[in-house]
């Protein structure tokens, strides 16, 4: 099968590990099974992680991507009637059994749409610290510029860290939403679908900045967008009806998929 | 791979949190309780003697121990009801008029007016109705009403003032902002297509608000008026200022008579013993008459919201 | 032809009419206010604020000790029903869900519209038989227990109206349920909050009937919590119903300052809300 998607590349070229280098796993499901009350919405959920790559989640509305994205930091045991079996597994240890607020400060979320706290932007990046207990008066600024300027946003709001974040344009929100969770720095960052609500150029520099970020920090993105999903993932995993009907590597998934469902959504007959 | 199910581990805080914020609520369960429980209690000498017989008895003689509640229901229900074919007119058409009619600046200015009518303290209607409403009643209206319509039993009878219509229409204006807000939001979530339906099929403007949109409305526009109909039962101040006190039953309107409430508030503060019980027997029949009209009306707006649309 | 025209007529009519509706009862406003200020203004002098009331008969004095009576009562009041309603509502609004938070708020709704003058009596029962006598405590429980049910309803309200997704947002950065509502959840409602008590006290201040007999009224100022107090709304309501031309300008005066209060803090309060929710 030979589909046709063009992957364009980056201005700028990733170094450090190189793509090619066999890469350990850091997060993996185990046969995850999700329920909404009566309503099975993942079945068998099985995937490995690997460590600082970027591992994009695909599939058409309603497959099940982010509900699966929400169990690995089980933002899902916000909401009551739901239910999962199967394994969580981040660094050999078993994340359904672990204190889930230790967990979360391991794996970080950036939502849909940015979500400040109505505080000032430094508050915003430092509350994460504080709430943890990790904000010392010495460090908390110098960890609020550190978080700020791998989110690529330090030098458009240094001089105005007192205002409101609610000032700020929704690109830089979200950016501000991604410093946010970097301020503990995490292990596993979780995006779901982070610039769906932004413009194109927006897009690109959040897509930029995971790409500087996965250096450092293993990436989980869902998106909805294929093109997004080729520009930059590494791994690729493409969910239909709650299943994981494959999981590849992304040029692999993007011009020669095994399963005829793969290629009917990569060549957009559906979805 | 194994399956097992998993619970989600809550923080040791959290439970303790919510264990202490626990108290709260029900405290207010507790509160709830305890009314019911003391006025059951204090009025147990009242009902115990006179029983059932008490709501239709006309007697209240505190020197020979004779109490009944009916001349105080029949005012209460009159004036109430008198407040509400008054209000129930004036405050549709307004409400009509600022959801339908009136362009947005001008219903939000209006709107934003009435909800301060709605905080001013029931003491100073009273004031209004004592030094104003009650002199004009006297010297001007009561008369006007007697030479041209007081062939009628409800205008029958010698005029002081102070009245069953004097308090009806002091109530009337109390409950009116009341009826205009609910009744205007209810109209403002009927769905904008029924209107449009209509007036594509031709019909005035007019006619598309009355035949349709406000149809449509009825369960919000009913609810409105059953709370404001607890809201006149309950209202003791400006009665009691412009009722006239005096138990009877009188079939005219311009006649004095007498609310539960004002008599509670007159005769409370010296009064012990039986009097006292009989008293708040009548608090207690004054406390399930309200909840019930109230609970009623919840119920009516509960289901206008239910079945709506959005709002426009 | 004609019919249309029948039609267009009562179209017209029926515009004015409700038209007429409207300005009826928004003119009701404006005739309250204008006769509480002239009547009030007239009487209003500086003697009224500062003197305490003559005994009977006697012309002159004042209802200064009505005014602190009334902060004292509203402040107590306040005191001891915010943090019940406060925290009652942060409970039912974040920590609970199903057939509790329906029942506490079902019961919430119903106190809401118990008359004002049966909480009086409730207080009565519970504070002045066992005290046998009147105390601002009594009237200050009973104005409470009006109080509580609005706090509740306002900090529910506002907690509800924060989005999901902030809540979201504390959550996946580590923090502890109660944590996220304590540094997230009730400060970004909390204005909308504040604004909510604030209306509640402007409720409580102008209440009359549940003073009546727990914290009754006394011509002088008030000793100590256990003595009855007098209060703005009872002092109106005693001199309006009194024979004596003297003291019915003093109700006016009263009035005036009342309502002015009253309406000042409904005014500065939805001004507020409404800035709030756009």
């Amino acid at each position: 099968m030979d589909v046709a998607i063009k992957i364009p590349t980056f201005s700028s070229t990733p170094t450090g590990a190189p793509a090619t280098q066999a890469a350990r796993t850091k997060l993996s499901a185990r046969g995850i099974n999700f329920y909404y009350g009566n309503f099975q919405a993942l079945h068998g959920i099985t995937l490995d992680i690997p460590e600082f790559r970027i591992t994009s989640l695909i599939g058409p509305s309603g497959c099940g991507k982010s509900t699966f994205l929400r169990t690995l930091n089980r933002m899902h045991e916000t909401i009551r009637g739901t239910r999962l079996n199967g394994e969580v597994i981040l660094d050999g240890e078993n994340a359904l059994a672990m204190n889930v607020t230790m967990l979360r400060r391991r794996i970080g979320m950036v939502f849909q749409k940015p979500n400040p706290f109505p505080k000032s932007i430094f508050e915003n990046v430092a509350y994460g610290l504080r709430v943890n207990g990790l904000a010392s008066r010495a460090t908390l600024a110098d960890s609020v510029e550190k978080s700020l300027r791998r989110a690529a946003l330090w030098e458009e709001v240094k001089d105005i860290l007192d205002r409101s974040a609610n000032a700020l344009s929704g690109g830089q929100q979200q950016r501000l939403c991604i410093a946010r969770a970097l301020a503990v720095d995490p292990e596993v960052l979780l995006l779901d679908e982070p610039s769906s609500a932004l413009d194109p150029i927006a897009t690109g520099k959040i897509e930029e900045l995971l790409f500087e970020l996965k250096k450092s920090c293993t990436i989980v993105i869902v998106t909805h967008n294929m093109q997004q999903a080729a520009r930059i993932a590494d791994e690729t995993g493409f969910f239909l009806m709650g299943k994981l009907i494959e999981f590849d590597k992304a040029p692999v998934i993007f011009t020669n998929p095994s399963k005829k469902e793969t290629e009917d959504y990569i060549t957009g007959r559906f979805g | 791979m194994t399956a097992e199910y998993h619970r989600p581990t809550t923080d040791l805080k959290d439970t303790l949190v919510r264990a202490a914020l626990w108290i709260f609520p029900m405290a207010i369960l507790a509160l709830a309780a305890l009314l019911v429980y003391e006025l059951l209690g204090l009025s147990v000498e009242a009902r115990a003697k006179f029983g059932w017989a008490f709501l239709s008895s006309k007697e209240w003689d505190p020197s020979i121990e004779d109490f009944g509640a009916l001349p105080y229901i029949y005012g209460t229900v009159v004036t109430s009801v008198l407040a509400l074919v008054f209000s129930l007119p004036l405050g549709l058409g307004a409400a009509i008029f600022l959801s339908e009619l009136a362009p947005r600046g001008i219903a939000d200015a209006i709107t934003f007016i009435i909800q301060l009518l709605a905080a001013v303290p029931s003491v100073i209607y009273g004031l209004l109705a004592t030094f104003l409403m009650v002199p004009l009643l006297r010297s001007t209206i009561n008369p006007f009403l007697k030479q041209y319509l007081g062939f009628l039993p409800i205008f029958s009878g010698p005029s002081y003032g102070v009245s069953f219509l004097a308090a009806g229409l002091i109530l009337a204006i109390m409950v009116l902002p009341l009826i205009i807000s609910i009744s205007r939001e209810a109209l403002l979530t009927v769905p904008a297509d029924q209107r449009e339906a209509a007036l594509a099929l031709g019909a005035t403007k007019w006619e598309a608000t009355w035949q349709v949109v406000v149809p449509y409305a009825r369960l919000g526009i009913t609810g409105s008026v059953f709370l404001a109909l607890a809201r006149a039962l309950g209202e003791t101040m400006a009665v009691t200022m412009v009722i006239g006190n005096t138990p009877q039953i009188s079939e005219s309107l311009l006649a004095p008579g007498y609310s539960i409430a004002a008599v509670i508030a007159n005769e409370f503060g010296e009064a012990n013993g039986l009097h006292l019980s009989a008293l708040i027997t009548l608090g207690l029949v004054l406390l399930g008459l309200t909840v019930l009209i109230n609970g009623v009306a919840r119920l009516l707006i509960a289901a206008s919201n239910r079945g709506q649309g959005k709002a426009r | 032809m004609k019919r249309y025209f029948i039609r267009r007529t009562i179209n017209g009519f029926m515009l004015a009419l409700t038209g007429l509706c409207t300005l009826t009862a928004v003119s009701l406003l404006l005739v309250i206010l204008g006769f509480l200020v002239y009547n009030g203004a007239a009487s209003l002098s500086w003697n009224f604020l500062t003197q305490l009331p003559k005994p009977t008969g006697e012309t002159g004095g004042g209802f200064a000790n009505a005014i602190v009576g009334s902060a004292e009562l509203v402040l107590l009041a306040t005191l001891i029903g915010s943090p019940i309603g406060f925290l009652a509502g942060v409970y039912l609004s974040e920590f609970s869900g199903g057939r509790f938070a329906f029942l506490v708020r079902y019961v919430t709704d119903i106190l809401n519209g118990v008359p004002s003058i049966v909480m009086g009596l409730f207080a009565y029962t519970l504070i002045v038989v066992p005290m046998k006598g009147f105390s601002v405590i009594a009237g200050a429980v009973a104005l409470s227990v009006i109080f509580i049910p609005l706090a509740v309803r306002t900090t529910e309200q506002f907690l509800q109206a924060v989005p999901q997704s902030l809540r979201e947002g504390a959550l996946a950065l580590g923090a502890t349920k109660w944590k996220s509502v304590a540094t997230v959840v009730i400060p970004a409602a909390s204005r909308g909050i504040l604004t909510g008590m604030m209306l509640g006290v402007a409720r409580i201040a102008g209440e009359t009937a549940p003073l009546l007999f727990t914290s009754a009224n006394n011509q002088f100022w008030s000793s100590s919590f256990s003595q009855p107090v007098a209060s703005l709304p009872a002092m109106i309501y005693k001199n309006a119903i009194s024979p004596y031309k003297d003291l019915h300008s003093q109700a006016w005066a009263a009035g005036l300052l009342l309502l002015g209060l009253v309406l000042t803090i409904n005014i500065a309060g939805r001004m507020i809300l409404a800035r709030n929710s756009k």
